[in-house]
């Protein structure tokens, strides 16, 4: 049991089911990010542990205790907003300790809070300022001061970084990646760009259709997809279709061609199944020990700046790849057929 | 020769509504023979009875303001948040008084709450004013919502909500700390406008028999000439006052200036 326990959450609205059967297990300290397209159902999720929504069924524990029945306010949850949502009437001093004066601490300690939060931001000297007179950034900052500042159980981000522009979101990224381990707190990330959720986390849940598809390290997520969803939201990914032709040592037939993976497949014989092989896990050439190759046909290059991509036509599906480029490489000819190789480990085999 | 045909409408207006104003205040000035001096303004301000009329319609147009405040903050606030279907017929409910004649629904106050009622208001000198207040509160409500409601568009009510929410604070502080303040200009604005209604409102306080300001000012129409004309121009100014406040207040409102 973890310190914050989802138990087979389930949310409707009328007829549509938005979250399903969702069990996830948090450690205290660790930053999880929700993932997925809108209206996968990771925002109702992150509303129904804030207490904004209430769970159809389930049960949500935070340090083991129930607290589905727990209004928003009692329940000691930090949030921030997409929004921002600070407080328009009060100064960035004031909003960074309305928490504070609401749960009746003393002055002074407020006082003091208050500006350790915004030592903390990085803006100790805005606190006068009006939420209007900051920049989005500041603002979103400030929104993470006051968020903290009662020192919450947990603290659930929506989105926070989809209103500001691309610079600001990877420098803030890091900052709130920074300030949650510094404080060490239970983090829960709600968002739809798998650059930040591959950046900031621990551990990512991938969701689709109000499930859990995956839960997973970055890495786990990205190099081993445990689903055709998953493998085609996180990154590019190219897919194919095959059939199995020996299961025990893995061959399969792909385009008239046949691989052999060399690993056992867990799928019977005839079965379709999907390949799917990263851009940069593949490279033009004959393959060497322990990769396997196959032949295919030149359609289109495309130069992306440091990345040079080659699309082929395996058979009649689309591959990329792509390749660094380095001064002196020359790309294949438009219509030529060419040798493509990747490690066998990096071919996956999907399910759906 | 178009540009002459606009002027003259906008000269045609401003006369029509200038003129009347014009010769009224020339005629309240006009009480010495011969001269223009404030004598009328000085028998108006000296008399007792506006003194005491005025005071009393100033202290239930506060009363009043104050109850319009606690009743439709909360409920516009509410039928935002939790009720966004229910707007329609809470608009159009508040919009009833405008269609509804004063006398109709001070008849049926009377008819309500008279002595022989289970509730009898007009009993007692402080149920009576307590019935106009409410009267009034009514008479002021389609102007009270409506700007409150404007207020409240201004901002994003259910986001607020829910981050003062997530810092652990009830329904009470959120509506004190939170709502009120960011909807403060509106809210003034409704004020100045039940203030101006309240303070030359005749006929619920004249059939209730209440001595306000309004009812003075017929009485005194009714039986001399310069001071009803001197009594009118200050009227005006009360309003006129209490219009420019309005548009003070939302100049002025600070954390407002910004566009969100």
């Amino acid at each position: 049991m973890g310190f914050l326990d989802l138990d087979r959450l389930e949310k409707s609205f009328n007829e549509t089911r938005v979250v399903r059967d969702f069990s996830l297990s948090v450690e205290k300290g660790e930053f999880v990010s929700f993932l997925g397209p809108s209206g996968c159902g990771k925002t109702t999720t992150l509303r129904m542990i804030a207490g904004f929504e209430t769970p159809t069924s389930g049960a949500i524990r935070i340090g083991g205790q129930d607290v589905v029945n727990v209004k928003p306010n009692r329940r000691n949850i930090g949030m921030v907003f997409q929004s921002y949502a600070l407080f328009p009437n009060l100064t960035v001093a004031q909003n960074v300790a309305f928490g504070l004066k609401v749960s009746g601490a003393p002055r002074d300690r407020i006082a003091a809070r208050v500006d350790e939060m915004l030592a903390m931001i990085g803006l100790p000297d805005l606190g006068g300022r009006y939420p209007f007179q900051l920049s989005g950034g500041q603002q979103q900052r400030v929104a993470l001061a006051r968020a903290l500042a009662p020192a919450p159980q947990v603290l659930l981000l929506d989105e926070p970084l989809s209103a500001l522009d691309a610079q600001i979101r990877v420098s803030l990224r890091s900052e709130i990646r920074a300030i949650q381990q510094k404080l060490g707190i239970t983090t829960i990330y709600v968002t739809h760009d798998q650059e930040e959720a591959l950046s900031m986390s621990d551990r990512i849940v991938v969701m689709h259709k109000g499930i859990a598809d995956q839960v997973g390290t970055p890495s786990e997520i990205y190099n081993s997809p445990a689903t055709r969803f998953v493998a085609s939201f996180i990154g590019t990914l190219n897919q194919v279709d095959a059939v199995v032709e020996d299961p025990a040592n893995g061959t399969v037939e792909v385009g008239g061609q046949r691989l052999v993976l060399g690993r056992a497949l867990g799928r019977a014989r005839g079965a379709r199944v999907a390949l799917a092989v990263r851009p940069q896990a593949l490279r033009i050439g004959a393959p060497g020990p322990g990769e396997v190759g196959l032949s295919a046909r030149v359609v289109e290059t495309q130069f992306l700046g440091a990345v040079q991509r080659i699309v082929v036509d395996l058979g009649g599906a689309p591959l990329s790849l792509d390749a660094f480029n380095r001064a002196g490489a020359h790309l294949p000819q438009t219509g030529s057929q060419v040798t493509l190789s990747a490690a066998a480990e990096d071919v996956l085999v999907l399910v759906d | 020769m178009m540009r002459v045909w606009a002027w003259g409408a906008l000269l045609f207006g401003c006369m029509y509504f200038a003129l009347p104003l014009i010769g009224m205040t020339e005629f309240s000035l006009s009480m010495r023979r011969g001269e223009y001096s404030f004598d009328a303004y000085r028998v108006v301000l000296a008399d007792p009875r506006f003194q005491a009329t005025f005071a009393y319609s100033v202290v239930m147009a506060l009363v009043t303001i104050a109850f319009g405040v606690l009743l439709v903050v909360p409920t516009a606030y509410w039928v935002r948040l939790k009720l966004p279907k229910a707007r329609p017929w809470v608009e159009f409910i508040t919009l009833l008084p405008l269609v509804i004649p004063a006398i109709v629904v001070v008849f049926g106050y009377i008819r309500l709450y008279n002595t022989s009622s289970v509730l009898p208001l007009t009993g007692s000198v402080m149920g009576t004013n307590l019935l106009l207040m409410f009267g009034y509160a009514t008479l002021a409500l389609p102007y009270m919502y409506r700007s409150v409601d404007t207020g409240l568009r201004t901002i994003d009510v259910a986001t607020l909500t829910e981050a003062a929410q997530s810092l652990g604070a009830g329904w009470v502080t959120i509506l004190g700390r939170v709502i009120l303040p960011n909807v403060l200009a509106s809210v003034l604005s409704g004020a100045f406008l039940t203030f101006a209604i309240v303070i030359g409102e005749f006929t619920m306080a004249a059939l209730l028999d209440r001595p306000a300001f309004g009812p003075y000012m017929q009485i005194l129409g009714a039986n001399r000439a310069y001071e009803p004309a001197a009594l009118a121009v200050i009227a005006f100014g009360i309003t006129w006052a209490c219009m420019g406040l309005i548009g003070l207040v939302n100049r002025f409102s600070r954390h407002t200036q910004a566009k969100r």
